[in-house]
């Protein structure tokens, strides 16, 4: 036995049934139950699975700032446990919120970890330009890195992370918050560095695109390793289960919500000016069932993707079915129109905003019609938030004009407030109350009384799920949770208005779906939705689309109008808004800033 | 509209005692601080190390170091017997007085014809307690300078003082400090919750929530102010409970009197604090403003030094001061029994201070300040 | 240059540029002393001077003249004249003035009977201090006339024992010569426990300390890197007290500057310990700095003998106020500044200092996180 363990070179991780268990107020929840695992030397391994599955805690243990409570770690044959300084002059760990120091320069980072890895002010120069080329950054050199975009602070605290050629790379979520354009260039670092030193990379990551370029990918679900294979292996246990369908007649989104009544189709996504539905292994959805041949629905059979499998995995496990969210306001009014035939209800005119000299946004104009999902999308820094901040009445507009159903919500009476609903990026809620506490509360806020109150109250348990969660503190939610009582609160009074301010930043796909599925069922209902994200997926959910770029506008169309709009003499229209969103950008000649 | 605020000051409450930590920060530092000021605090002389040069043989100076080992204030730790142990003793540390008593001092005593003279060295260090120390010296030496007249027949003085001190006849220093604590640690606490109350909103990103719901600003003003109020009384009644029941200092005035004054001042203090909270974003921020307000109120406000004593610029500051005002408020009735009528002095300045304070808070909260 | 103190002048650097950028750390470390500085210096004065004091001498005589005179040129007060006790009372209770000297309409006659005459003297005794202080000048004057009195007519001392007085090391008893050097300790106190508990803290709370910690960095290069800093931050925040001190408030300082410069070194590390402490129980600014400000700020304001006389505190006050390092400091400062190098004063309170920063050092270096939990 130890002749043979001897012989092989040490994996570059190991973990050997690890368990790891956590105090959460008065409860003991098991982050990791038995976790085994063995990285193969010099692959990219991407640790996916939902919110709370236990990524980070599986990170962290990896770099040796926890320890398990049983099991065993090493790393190239040391263990976590016992082995120091020693362990971190072979491991770069970069953690979620990257510690980098806000009040610092970019450079004077670097050069903090350049001090801290003991490198020599000779290779330092070397190392520095290598990476400042990787990275993009010599501009912004003497900047503090607070006042960099997310994009860049994730790409600095990668380049502070490889100073040290570290021969095992650990990454909590690098791309949460980063625009496509940051995003790719992350990924190019990555790949580099595999080919240029072998460095072996476990980084966890709620974007599935991200785990198919993968060599490895680890499921993990509640503390476990529901699957390990490669990307292909997932591929596989989806195999013939995939579909396109689009059809003239219907919409794509009308087509979605037939197919999610369907009891072997598991998931839909739109795409395009189609749907990409999932059927259960090894069922063969009866098509005609579902469609009239006079709606002329078009199937075909497309190639499995890693969602497809991740979905299934964990769906077969906690065995039910992806559920079919239609959220209904008690007066649910109205139906889908048209969106083009409505009024405006946000109209934005000849809108600057100034911070000192620096201009956030340039003279925006646009406008949301009644009943319509409207997406604001960028990278991050161009002017999305600001404006969303002004249409929410929290911010004053130095030029222009805005009204919000006729009104200018900065001065507009308290009441007015009343028709919107609001939910901001960091899911703003009274961590200290319980969720029955917010939903009083909010409920209060929004001027309901009696028996509507009460009714609202229980809707909100009801709809969201949340009954097993009415006496927590809102602070220990699992983020999905978070989310959903944020929403929960932002409806509270059946707003005609919803604000969403990057709703599903950081969620996972299943809990981002469920997500959608309500929007759209309030869009259906009339509710205009304005959202900003920096999810191009999501820009497909959208009716109209604005794409901002340093304060102006890129692009504005819908969906199909802006993915067509990137084709060129060259190049056939992108297929997905994530290719359009780059190609729109490299067209217009713009960096990432 | 009420039953909105009833809303806030919920969430208010619940978000200030759910948490352990905080509810630790509310309750525990004011109830170490109220013993350790009561206990420490204090300008009263007791059993003060002092040493004992006598280079006289006769009964009259056995008697004079006699009476000075009968006070309280004093306690002999040390008989000098040589010049030079003096210094040493002073230097040290050790004793911070030294009577000397010379070798003519009963002849002179006897004789009449001389004064006696009895040397008191002081340590400078610390300049307040030996002046102190020297009042209380002083008082021992008059009392034997008149019990020698009388015992020993001479005409005695032709006149002499008869002291008497108004509202606190045995001149404890405690019945001046431990009602001050009062208004001190109300100062701490309902500054602390005012001050971090919008910043720590601002930081978790629920102000901005608050701002998009129907609330008016003046609802959120009320709901922010009415918390700190009710936390602030309540940490006053306590500690006045402590100061009678515990400390024993004598309540002689009207409690309503004492209660409006209470109420007026918490309110002038929320609304510096509120004001404090409106202009921070961070908590840090708010804490540290709070902060540079306690210092300077406390030193200000003629808690532990007379402000009568201050320069003149210094003493206009005081009257921006809220403590000020309510030092006077908690002192005259608690020692001097003073009631509503006799305050009224205090009360409207302190009203002033907190309205002032708070629309200034309101127009803040109105500009949204960012 | 080798690896460690290369990683260790790399958290130097760091922890400088970043005290430079945030306002609140350069407010706490040097806008604080100054401003404490110029309140205590200028606004705080335990020292009473021109007391306001009533005087109702119901029928003017010679005798009653030359008494009230006493009071006119003694630089301790400064005298109201009132008609009569009415007018007096009603003045002392709104606080017009301090206390009130009555000399009867009979005062004359009485001063040659056999019967001492009385003469009645009323403090406010709110305050006690300040009563008992104006009630000790009150007696000064009134010997000083008896005794000139007696001079002046031929006759004996009536009051046969008389106090010298003679103070050391402050012989004019200012107090702003003792509140200063004793601010100095509350000054540092301020840099060295609160400043390196909130910013541990914060290392904390921004995430920070999770990077640090996973590079090959040692948890006592961790703690030196906080510690030199702020002890050259707070040996500044000392050498801008000190000259403060000696140039603008004109306190002497008689011993040298080299054994104050020891002296706070030894009581700058307790401190920065203490705050390490603080920060590695916290991990959250808030707190840090309510703990910081009530195991720190509040015990070396009133347990170090700054202001209030130890000796005289409850005897298991006086034994909780060893654990106050500021204690010993403000030993060491007063007798430095006012007395001079006094080695019985110095040695053992510099030994007491000694003990508690190595203590809470090494209690630090022992508490401190290697991991995350």
């Amino acid at each position: 036995m130890t002749a043979i363990a001897a012989d092989a070179a040490p994996a570059p991780l190991t973990f050997k049934s690890v368990s790891k268990r956590f105090a959460a107020g008065d409860r003991v929840v098991s982050a990791l139950r038995d976790v085994s695992l063995s990285l193969p030397l010099g692959q990219v391994t991407a640790l996916v699975g939902p919110d709370g599955a236990g990524k980070t805690t599986l990170l962290r243990l990896a770099a040796g700032l926890l320890l398990p409570d049983s099991g065993s770690i090493a790393s190239f044959g040391l263990d976590t446990a016992t082995a120091g300084a020693q362990l971190h002059q072979l491991i770069g760990y970069m953690p979620q919120r990257f510690g980098l120091y806000e009040d610092l320069s970019v450079l004077e980072n670097l050069n903090l970890y350049a001090d801290l890895y003991g490198i020599s002010p000779q290779d330092r120069q070397q190392r520095f330009a290598e990476l400042m080329r990787m990275t993009n950054l010599q501009k912004f050199n003497q900047r503090l890195a607070g006042q960099l975009s997310g994009g860049m602070k994730q790409k600095l605290g990668l380049a502070c992370t490889l100073l040290n050629r570290p021969k095992l790379l650990l990454l909590d979520e690098p791309s949460v918050g980063v625009d496509p354009l940051s995003r790719r260039e992350l990924w190019q670092i990555i790949e580099s560095l595999v080919g240029q030193f072998g460095t072996t990379v476990l980084l966890s990551t709620a974007y599935m695109d991200e785990a198919e370029r993968c060599q490895q990918v680890v499921l993990l679900d509640s503390g476990e390793i529901l699957h390990q294979d490669a990307p292909a292996g997932f591929h596989r246990l989806a195999e013939a289960c995939s579909y396109q369908l689009s059809s003239p007649v219907l919409g794509k989104r009308m087509l979605q919500q037939r197919l999610q009544m369907h009891a072997d189709l598991i998931d839909s996504v739109v795409q395009g000016d189609a749907v990409r539905a999932v059927a259960r292994p090894a069922s063969w959805p009866d098509w005609m069932a579902i469609f009239d041949t006079a709606e002329q629905v078009r199937i075909t059979s497309v190639p499995p993707r890693l969602e497809d499998a991740f979905i299934m995995l964990l769906l077969a496990r906690h065995d039910e079915k992806l559920p079919v969210e239609t959220v209904c306001f008690v007066s649910g009014n109205g139906s889908r129109f048209l969106a083009t035939e409505q009024p405006a209800v946000i109209e934005v005119e000849q809108v600057d905003r100034w911070f000192g000299n620096f201009q956030a946004v340039k003279k925006l104009s646009f406008e949301v019609r009644h009943g319509e999902i409207f997406g604001l999308l960028g990278a991050n820094g161009a002017g999305k938030t600001t404006t969303f901040r002004m249409l929410c009445g929290l911010l004053p507009a130095s030029n222009g004009r805005l009204r919000v159903a006729g009104l200018d919500l900065r001065t507009a009476a308290a009441q007015a407030r009343a028709r919107l609903g609001y939910m901001s990026q960091k899911f703003s809620l009274y961590g200290q109350l319980s969720v029955r506490q917010n939903l009083q509360f909010f409920s209060h806020a929004y001027g309901l009384r009696h028996k509507l109150r009460l009714q609202r109250i229980a809707w909100a348990f009801q709809e969201f799920d949340l009954t097993e969660f009415a006496d927590t503190n809102s602070v220990d939610l699992p983020l999905g949770y978070k989310q959903r009582l944020a929403l929960a609160c932002a409806l509270m009074h059946e707003p005609e208005i919803l604000f969403l301010d990057e709703p599903t930043s950081g969620i996972d796909p299943l809990a981002r779906r469920e997500f959608w599925n309500r929007i759209n069922s309030l869009a259906a209902q009339g509710v205009t939705i304005l959202v900003t994200t920096h999810f191009m997926e999501e820009a497909e959910y959208c009716d109209r689309l604005l794409i901002m770029r340093e304060g102006d506008i890129l692009a504005a169309g819908t969906p199909a109008e802006i993915r067509s709009r990137s084709q060129t003499a060259e190049q056939a229209p992108a297929e997905t808004m994530e290719e359009a969103f780059i190609r729109l950008l490299e067209l217009t000649g713009a960096s990432a800033e | 509209m009420w039953w909105r605020i009833q809303a806030l000051l919920i969430k208010e409450f619940l978000s200030l005692l759910k948490d352990k930590k905080s509810r630790f920060v509310l309750i525990v530092p004011p109830l170490v601080q109220l013993f350790l000021l009561s206990y420490a605090a204090t300008y009263d002389l007791n059993q003060l190390p002092i040493a004992i040069y006598n280079e006289d043989r006769g009964s009259a100076a056995r008697d004079l170091i006699a009476r000075f080992n009968g006070a309280p204030a004093f306690r002999e730790v040390l008989r000098i017997e040589r010049q030079e142990q003096i210094a040493a003793a002073q230097d040290s540390k050790q004793v911070l007085m030294v009577l000397h008593i010379g070798q003519s001092f009963s002849r002179d005593l006897l004789g009449g014809r001389q004064l006696a003279p009895v040397q008191i060295l002081l340590d400078g260090r610390d300049s307040n307690t030996a002046q102190i120390a020297l009042g209380y010296a002083r008082n021992v030496i008059s009392q034997f300078n008149s019990d020698w007249a009388r015992q020993h027949n001479q005409t005695g003085p032709p006149a002499e003082l008869r002291v008497r001190a108004w509202f606190n006849p045995n001149l404890e220093s405690r019945w001046f400090i431990v009602p001050g604590i009062v208004g001190l640690l109300t100062l701490v606490v309902t500054m602390t919750v005012a001050a971090l109350s919008v910043a720590r909103e601002r930081e978790q990103g629920t102000f901005d929530q608050l701002l998009v719901t129907p609330f008016t600003p003046a609802e959120i003003l009320i709901g922010k102010a009415i918390p700190g109020l009710i936390i602030g009384v309540a940490e006053a009644s306590f500690s006045i409970f402590m100061v009678v029941f515990w400390f024993q200092v004598p309540l002689l005035g009207s409690l309503a009197a004492l209660y409006i004054g209470i109420v007026l001042y918490v309110f002038s203090v929320i609304g510096a604090g509120l004001m404090i909270s409106s202009l921070s974003v961070t908590q840090q921020q708010g804490l540290l403003g709070g902060f540079l307000v306690i210092v300077p109120g406390v030193i200000l406000s003629g808690y532990a030094t007379p402000i009568e004593n201050m320069p003149e610029l210094v003493q206009q500051l005081t009257f921006v001061n809220p403590l000020r005002y309510f030092l006077i408020i908690i002192r005259g009735v608690f020692l001097e029994g003073l009631g509503i009528a006799d305050l009224i002095d205090q009360y409207w300045p302190l009203a002033l201070i907190g309205l002032f304070c708070l629309s200034c808070a309101g127009l803040l909260f109105r500009k949204r300040m960012y | 240059m080798s690896v460690a103190s290369q990683r260790l002048l790399g958290l130097i650097r760091k922890e400088f540029l970043q005290v430079l950028r945030d306002p609140s750390s350069l407010a706490i470390a040097f806008a604080m002393p100054v401003f404490l500085l110029l309140l205590f210096g200028y606004g705080v004065s335990l020292d009473a001077r021109r007391v306001p004091i009533g005087l109702v001498i119901e029928h003017v005589s010679p005798a009653s003249r030359s008494f009230s005179a006493g009071f006119d040129y003694s630089d301790y007060f400064q005298a109201h004249y009132f008609r009569d006790m009415r007018e007096a009372r009603q003045a002392l209770l709104t606080r017009k003035i301090n206390a009130i000297v009555h000399l009867q309409a009979d005062f004359d006659q009485r001063l040659t009977g056999s019967e001492p005459a009385p003469i009645q003297v009323i403090v406010n005794g709110v305050d006690a201090n300040t009563a008992r202080l104006t009630s000790g000048y009150v007696q000064g004057v009134f010997e000083a006339w008896l005794n000139a009195r007696a001079a002046w007519q031929g006759q004996e001392a009536p009051q046969p024992v008389q106090l010298a007085a003679r103070v050391w090391y402050n012989s004019a008893l200012r107090s702003r010569n003792f509140l200063v050097p004793g601010l100095i300790a509350v000054i540092m106190t301020l840099i060295g426990a609160l400043l390196t508990a909130l910013v541990m803290a914060r290392e904390w709370e921004r995430g920070t300390m999770e990077a640090l910690i996973s590079t090959p960095v040692s948890v006592r290069e961790v703690l030196l890197g906080k510690l030199i800093p702020y002890y050259l931050l707070g040996m500044g925040g000392m050498l801008l007290s000190i000259s403060m001190a000696v140039f603008l408030f004109q306190v002497p300082l008689v011993g040298s500057l080299w054994v104050l410069l020891v002296a706070g070194t030894l009581f700058l590390l307790a401190a920065l310990g203490m705050g390490l402490l603080i920060s590695i129980a916290a991990k959250n600014q808030f707190v840090a700095g309510q703990i910081a400000i009530v195991v720190t700020f509040l015990p070396a304001f009133i347990l170090s003998g700054f202001i209030f006389n130890i000796d005289s505190m409850p005897w298991a006050v006086q034994l909780f106020t060893h654990l106050v390092a500021a204690r010993y400091f403000v030993a060491i400062l007063q007798t430095v500044f006012l007395a001079g190098n006094i080695w019985e004063v110095i040695l053992p309170n510099a030994l007491a200092l000694l003990l508690m920063a190595s203590a809470f050092l090494a209690l630090a270096l022992w508490r401190a996180p290697r991991r995350l939990e």
